[in-house]
C-alpha cells in the first residue's frame, strides 16, 4: 500500500499526472501503445498473432502511434516492473496478454491513472483505467468440431489439451457437443501435455492420440508439431490454432480457428486518439472479427463445408449459440434447459465436462 | 495398471522415435564426461543444431544436408566452451550455462524469417518387404535412418571406449590428467576432441527436433530435452549401452503416460505426467542400490581443469 | 604462442580488475552484434549498463534490482555451500517452487485470520518446503548411493507439476471463479511480504540474502563446518582423515541449499510474485547456479554477482522495449557477458607469457 502511494507521488512530481483522466474525452494527437508478450514473437503462435495486431495498430494509424513491445516476460514481480517501466515511459495504453499478468496489470494501474490497461484474457478490472478482452474461441471450436464429426472415419476425435482451465475446458466442451451433433457415435480422448508450449511433447501426444485410433485431433497447445505428426499419415485430419498454420493445407489442415486481436487494438487504440475511449469488458467472437475460421480446404465434402460455414455464419450473425440447451454435465445433471443459453459467467468458469465426454478433468 | 487398449508393438516404436534426440545428445555428452570434462550446456548445443540444422535443410533442400549442418552448428558452439574450459581454465558448470543461455538467444535470432515453413521431409529407411513382417517390421524396420543411426553411434561409441586405445587414452584423461600427461598425452587437446564431438552429437539431436520429430523451427524448440539428456548420462552411470537403456526407458514412459490418456485409463493424469521423472529416479535407485557402488562410476577428474605445470 | 604460467599467489590487482575488463569486452562484443542487428550500439550499451542506475526512472528501478537480485544471491549462497564440498544440488528450481507452495499453503489454509504469528510461520513452512524436497535427493544419495545431479534436477519436472496441480486445484483462489492461481498475498496481509521501505525494493527476502551473505561468510572464514566444506571439497581424503562425515556433509549442504531455495520461493510468492500461479518459477533456481560461479562461490562475490546479473536483466528489458531489441538479443549478450567473466577470470590466478613455438 505504502509503495503505491509513494509511486503514485512521485510519478506526480514527473508531471506523468498533470494532465487528468479528461485527457481520454478530448482525444489525443499521439498514443504509444504498448504490448506486453509471454512468449517469444517467434513461437508461431499466440504471442505471433498478438504481435500482429500490434503492427496492425501502426499500419492503421502510421505516425500518429508509436508501438513499442516487450517479449518473453515472465508473469508476476517481472510483469509489474515491466508495465511500471513502459507506465513512467510514457506508453498511454498498455496490452497485457496473458491471464497470468492480471493482478500485476490491477497493481500497476491503480499508481497510474492516466494510463489505459488493456488486460487480455481477465476478470479483474478493479480501476476505471483497466478493461478486458477476450475472444470466444469456443464458437471456433463448435465449427472445427462440425467438421471434426463429420470428417472422422473411425469415430474417434482427438484433443490436446494443455492445463485444466476453464479456457481449455470451454473449447473441449464446445469442440465435443458440436461433432456429437452430427455424428452421435463419435467418441472424444482428450490428453493433457501439461505445457503450453513443448512441441516434442506435442507431437508425441498427437501421435499417442493416433495410435489409439483417433483420425482427427484439434489442439490447445500453440505449435503445428500435431499437424506435423498427421501429416505422416495420409487421410488424417486437424486444424491449424492460433495462426492459420496454411503450410499445411489443404490436409491435414482443413481449417483453422485464427487468434486475429487487430481489430480490437485498432479500434481501441482508435478510440484513444479519437477520445471515445472507455473502459470495457470486451468478449467478442467470431462476429466481432477475433476469432476467424481459416479457409476450408476442398478435402472437406462441399456439404460438410456448407454446413460448417452455415454454423459459422448463424454464430456471427447470433441466431445460434454454441452453447444451448439442453445439456447435461458428465454426471447427468442438468446444466441448460432446452433452448436456454449458457450465461458468460457460467463459461468463464466452466470446471465440469458436458454429458458423453469419458475421462475426468484432473485435479 | 490398466493397459487397456495400448498396442505394444505400436508403443515401442513410437518410443524408437521419442528416444532419438535424448539418445544423441546424450551419448556425446557421456564421451565428454568420460574425458573429464562437465559441460552443462547440452541444451543450447541443441538448440543450435536445431535452428542451423533446419536452416540448412530448408536452404539446400536435403534432409542429409541439414543433419550435418546440425552437427557443425553444435559442435561451433561447443567450441567455444571447449577454448574457454581448456586453454583458459574458465569453470565447467558456469561455462555450460552460459552456453546454454547463449545458445537459446542466438538460435532465435538466426531463426527469424524461419517461423512456419515445413523443411524437407526425411522418410522411413525403404526395408521393402521387411517392413512387412507382423509385430518385428513394425518396431524394427519403419524408421528413419537416424533411429537406427543413433543406435550405431551408441554401439560405436561402446566400442572406441571399451576396445580401442583412443578409449583406453580418452578414459585415462578422465580419470587422471596428470598420470596421462605424465604419460605424454595432450590432455587438453584429447577433451577439445571430446567436446567437440559431444557439440556435434548434441547439434544432431537438436537437429532431429527440427527437421524429424516436430518438423518445423519455433524459438525454444527443444523446451528442455538437453537436460534430459544431462540426466541420461547419469542414469546410465557413463556406460554407453545404459545411456540407450536410459533414453528407451524415459522416452518410453513419457510416451506410455501420453497413450494412457488416450486409451482413456483411470490413472490420475497429474500422476501420469510426472511419472516419466519419477520413474527414472525409482529406477536408479535400483540399480545403485542393487549394485552398491554404482553411482560412483563418475570419472575421477569430471570436472576439474587440468593446465601442464611442465 | 601464447601460454599461461599459474601466479604464486591469486593476483590482488586482477581480482578486482576482471570484471571490469569482461564488462568492457562485452560491451565491444555485444556492441558488435547490436550493429549488425541495426540498432545503435552506444545507446543499447547505455541503455543496459547505464539507464537503471542512473537514468531518469532510476529511483524505481535500483529497488527493482534488489528484488531481483534478493532470490539469486538467496539460492546461490546456499548452492555455493554445496558445491565447494562436492555436492551438486542442480534442483534448486524445484526447491524454491515446493517452499512457495507450503509457505502459501500454511497462509492460505488460515485465511482470513490476521495474526503476527502467521507470516513466520509461513516462513518456517517455505524452509521446510525447500529442505524437504532437497533431502529428497540427500538421503537417496547417502542411503543408496543415488547420483544427486540426476534426482535433484528430475524433481524440478516433478515440482512444476505439483506447481501445476496447486494452481488449479488444492491452492486455487475460491472466489477466483474456476480461473487457475491462489490468492493475491497483498490483501492479505498478515501473510504477505510488503516492500518495507517504501520505493526501495527491498522486502524480507532482500534482508534475509543480505544477513545470509554475512552468516555464510562468518561460517566459511571462522567456523569449523566451513573449514570443513572446504576440506571436503579440495581433499575429500584428507577430509575423512579429519573426521568429516561424507554422509553427514550431504545432508546438511543439500538441506541448507534446498531451505534456503524454499524460503527464496516463499518470500517471492508472498512478495512480488504475490500469488501460486502455474508459471510462478521463472528460472531463479537454475540462475542462480551462474551467480554462485561467477561470484567465484564466495558470499560476497555472490551478493556482487547477483547484483549484476540482475543489472542485466532490468537494462535488457529496458533495451528491448524502448530500442525494439528482440529479447533473444538480450539473451545472447548475457551469455557473451558471461563468457568474458568467465574468461578474464583466468588472469586472477595465471599470467600470459609470451613462449616460443614449440616450447612445450
Amino acid at each position: 500500500m505504502l509503495r503505491r502511494t509513494l509511486l503514485a507521488t512521485a510519478a506526480a512530481g514527473l508531471g506523468l499526472m498533470a494532465t487528468a483522466a479528461a485527457s481520454a474525452a478530448a482525444g489525443m494527437d499521439h498514443v504509444k501503445a504498448c504490448f506486453v508478450y509471454v512468449g517469444p514473437i517467434g513461437d508461431g503462435g499466440w504471442t505471433f498473432q498478438h504481435h500482429q495486431g500490434a503492427l496492425a495498430v501502426k499500419e492503421a494509424y502510421g505516425d500518429k502511434v508509436e508501438v513499442q513491445w516487450q517479449e518473453s516476460v515472465p508473469e508476476g514481480a517481472d510483469a509489474e516492473r515491466v508495465l511500471t517501466q513502459m507506465a513512467l515511459g510514457g506508453c498511454n495504453i498498455i496490452f497485457t496478454t496473458s491471464f497470468g499478468y492480471m493482478d500485476a496489470t490491477n497493481a500497476v494501474a491503480a499508481k497510474f491513472p492516466n494510463v489505459m490497461f488493456e488486460h487480455a484474457t481477465g476478470y479483474k478490472r478493479e480501476h476505471p483505467n483497466v478493461s478486458t478482452y477476450n475472444a470466444r474461441f469456443y464458437e471456433g471450436r463448435a465449427v472445427v468440431g462440425t467438421i471434426a464429426g463429420r470428417m472422422t472415419k473411425t469415430n474417434k476425435i482427438g484433443y490436446i489439451a494443455s492445463f485444466p482451465i476453464p479456457e481449455v475446458i470451454m473449447g473441449i466442451n464446445s469442440y465435443y457437443l458440436h461433432a456429437k451433433k452430427v455424428n452421435p457415435d463419435v467418441q472424444l480422448s482428450v490428453v493433457w501435455a501439461f505445457t503450453w508450449f513443448d512441441p516434442a511433447k506435442e507431437a508425441d501426444a498427437a501421435k499417442a492420440l493416433i495410435d489409439q485410433g483417433v483420425d482427427v485431433i484439434t489442439a490447445h497447445t500453440d505449435s503445428t508439431a500435431p499437424l506435423a505428426e498427421l501429416a505422416k499419415t495420409p487421410g488424417l485430419v486437424g486444424f491449424g490454432q492460433a495462426s492459420d498454420m496454411e503450410a499445411y493445407k489443404p490436409l491435414p489442415r482443413v481449417s483453422s480457428i485464427i487468434d486475429n486481436w487487430a481489430p480490437y487494438y485498432v479500434k481501441r487504440v482508435g478510440e484513444l486518439l479519437d477520445g471515445t475511449y472507455a473502459q470495457t469488458d470486451a468478449w467478442e467472437g467470431i462476429a466481432g472479427g477475433e476469432v476467424k475460421i481459416g479457409e476450408i480446404t476442398d478435402a472437406v465434402p462441399p456439404e460438410v463445408k456448407a454446413e460448417a460455414e452455415a454454423l459459422r455464419d448463424a454464430i456471427a450473425a447470433g441466431t445460434y449459440h454454441p452453447f444451448t440447451g439442453p445439456i447435461n454435465k458428465q454426471d447427468g445433471t442438468p446444466w441448460l434447459a432446452e433452448g436456454q443459453v449458457a450465461p458468460d459467467g457460467d463459461l468463464l468458469g466452466m470446471n465440469f465436462f458436458v454429458e458423453g465426454i469419458t475421462g475426468a478433468i484432473p485435479n | 495398471m490398466d493397459f487397456g487398449a495400448i498396442n505394444p508393438v505400436v508403443l515401442v516404436a513410437s518410443l524408437m522415435v521419442a528416444a532419438v534426440p535424448i539418445m544423441l545428445a546424450a551419448i556425446g555428452e557421456l564421451v565428454v564426461e568420460k574425458a573429464g570434462v562437465l559441460n552443462l550446456g547440452v541444451e543450447g548445443m541443441m538448440i543450435m543444431g536445431a535452428i542451423c540444422g533446419f536452416i540448412v535443410a530448408v536452404r539446400t533442400g536435403s534432409p542429409l544436408a541439414g543433419f550435418a549442418g546440425g552437427a557443425l552448428g553444435g559442435a561451433v558452439l561447443s567450441a567455444i566452451f571447449a577454448f574457454l574450459t581448456q586453454f583458459l581454465l574458465a569453470n565447467q558448470v558456469a561455462t555450460g550455462l552460459a552456453l546454454t543461455l547463449f545458445g537459446l538467444g542466438l538460435s532465435a535470432l538466426m531463426g527469424q524469417g524461419y517461423n512456419g515453413i515445413k523443411p524437407p521431409v526425411t522418410g522411413p529407411v525403404p526395408f521393402g518387404p521387411l517392413a512387412d513382417i507382423p509385430v518385428l517390421g513394425r518396431i524394427l524396420f519403419s524408421h528413419d535412418w537416424m533411429v537406427y543411426g543413433s543406435v550405431l553411434v551408441v554401439a560405436a561409441v561402446w566400442w572406441v571406449l571399451t576396445r580401442t586405445r583412443t578409449g583406453l587414452i580418452i578414459r585415462a584423461v578422465g580419470e587422471s590428467h596428470d598420470a596421462a600427461h605424465a604419460l605424454g598425452y595432450k590432455v587438453n587437446r584429447i577433451r577439445l576432441g571430446c567436446i567437440l564431438f559431444g557439440g556435434a552429437m548434441a547439434g544432431l539431436g537438436g537437429a532431429y527436433i527440427s527437421l524429424v520429430r516436430v518438423p518445423q523451427w519455433v524459438d525454444g524448440i527443444t523446451a528442455g530435452a538437453g537436460w534430459i539428456a544431462l540426466a541420461i548420462v547419469v542414469f546410465a552411470s557413463w556406460k554407453p549401452w545404459r545411456v540407450l537403456v536410459g533414453a528407451y526407458l524415459f522416452g518410453g514412459i513419457t510416451v506410455l503416460q501420453l497413450n494412457l490418456q488416450a486409451a482413456g485409463s483411470t490413472i490420475p493424469v497429474e500422476y501420469l505426467s510426472m511419472s516419466p521423472y519419477l520413474v527414472t529416479i525409482l529406477v536408479l535407485v535400483l540399480m545403485s542400490s542393487g549394485r552398491g557402488r554404482a553411482g560412483l562410476n563418475a570419472p575421477a577428474a569430471l570436472g576439474q581443469n587440468f593446465h601442464a605445470a611442465r | 604462442m601464447l601460454a599461461l604460467e599459474k601466479r604464486p599467489n591469486p593476483s590482488r590487482f586482477w581480482l578486482y580488475a576482471t570484471p571490469v575488463v569482461a564488462v568492457a569486452l562485452t560491451m565491444v562484443a555485444g556492441g558488435v552484434m547490436f550493429a549488425i542487428l541495426g540498432k545503435n550500439p552506444f545507446e543499447v550499451v547505455r541503455t543496459i549498463f547505464w539507464v537503471p542506475l542512473f537514468g531518469e526512472f532510476a529511483w524505481y528501478l535500483r529497488g527493482q534490482l534488489l528484488v531481483k537480485a534478493g532470490p539469486l544471491i538467496l539460492i546461490a549462497v546456499g548452492l555455493s555451500l554445496g558445491f565447494r564440498a562436492g555436492i551438486w544440488n542442480i534442483g534448486a528450481e524445484g526447491q524454491y517452487i515446493m517452499g512457495a507452495i507450503f509457505g502459501a499453503a500454511v497462509g492460505l489454509a488460515v485465511f482470513p485470520t490476521e495474526n503476527r504469528l502467521i507470516f513466520p510461520v509461513m516462513i518456517l513452512a517455505g524452509l521446510f518446503g525447500g529442505w524437504i524436497w532437497a533431502m529428497i535427493p540427500a538421503i537417496l544419495k547417502t542411503r543408496f548411493n543415488t547420483n544427486e545431479i540426476l534426482v535433484s534436477l528430475m524433481l524440478v519436472y516433478v515440482a512444476q507439476t505439483i506447481l501445476a496441480m496447486a494452481s488449479t486445484n488444492f491452492l486455487r483462489n475460491p472466489e477466483g471463479s474456476g480461473f487457475p492461481g491462489s490468492r493475491n498475498f497483498s490483501s492479505y496481509p498478515a501473510a504477505s511480504n510488503p516492500e518495507l521501505i517504501a520505493g526501495t525494493g527491498i522486502h524480507w527476502g532482500v534482508v534475509t540474502a543480505v544477513f545470509v551473505v554475512v552468516a555464510a561468510h562468518v561460517l566459511l572464514q571462522r567456523h569449523l563446518l566451513g573449514f570443513q566444506i572446504k576440506l571436503a571439497g579440495q581433499a575429500p581424503r584428507a577430509a575423512r582423515f579429519h573426521g568429516v562425515s561424507p554422509n553427514r556433509l550431504v545432508v546438511l549442504c543439500m538441506g541448507v541449499s534446498g531451505a534456503l531455495a524454499g524460503v527464496a520461493g516463499l518470500f517471492e510468492v508472498t512478495g512480488p510474485a504475490g500469488q501460486i500461479s502455474i508459471d510462478f518459477n521463472v528460472g531463479y533456481g537454475f540462475t542462480a547456479i551462474i551467480v554462485a560461479f561467477l561470484g567465484r562461490l564466495n558470499p560476497v562475490g555472490i551478493l556482487f554477482a547477483g547484483l549484476l546479473m540482475a543489472l542485466t536483466y532490468i537494462g535488457g528489458e529496458m533495451a528491448a522495449t524502448n530500442l525494439g531489441l528482440p529479447s533473444a538479443a538480450i539473451q545472447a549478450f548475457q551469455g557473451m557477458l558471461l563468457f568474458f567473466l568467465l574468461a578474464v577470470d583466468v588472469m586472477t590466478n595465471y599470467r600470459i607469457r609470451f613462449a616460443a613455438m614449440g616450447a612445450r
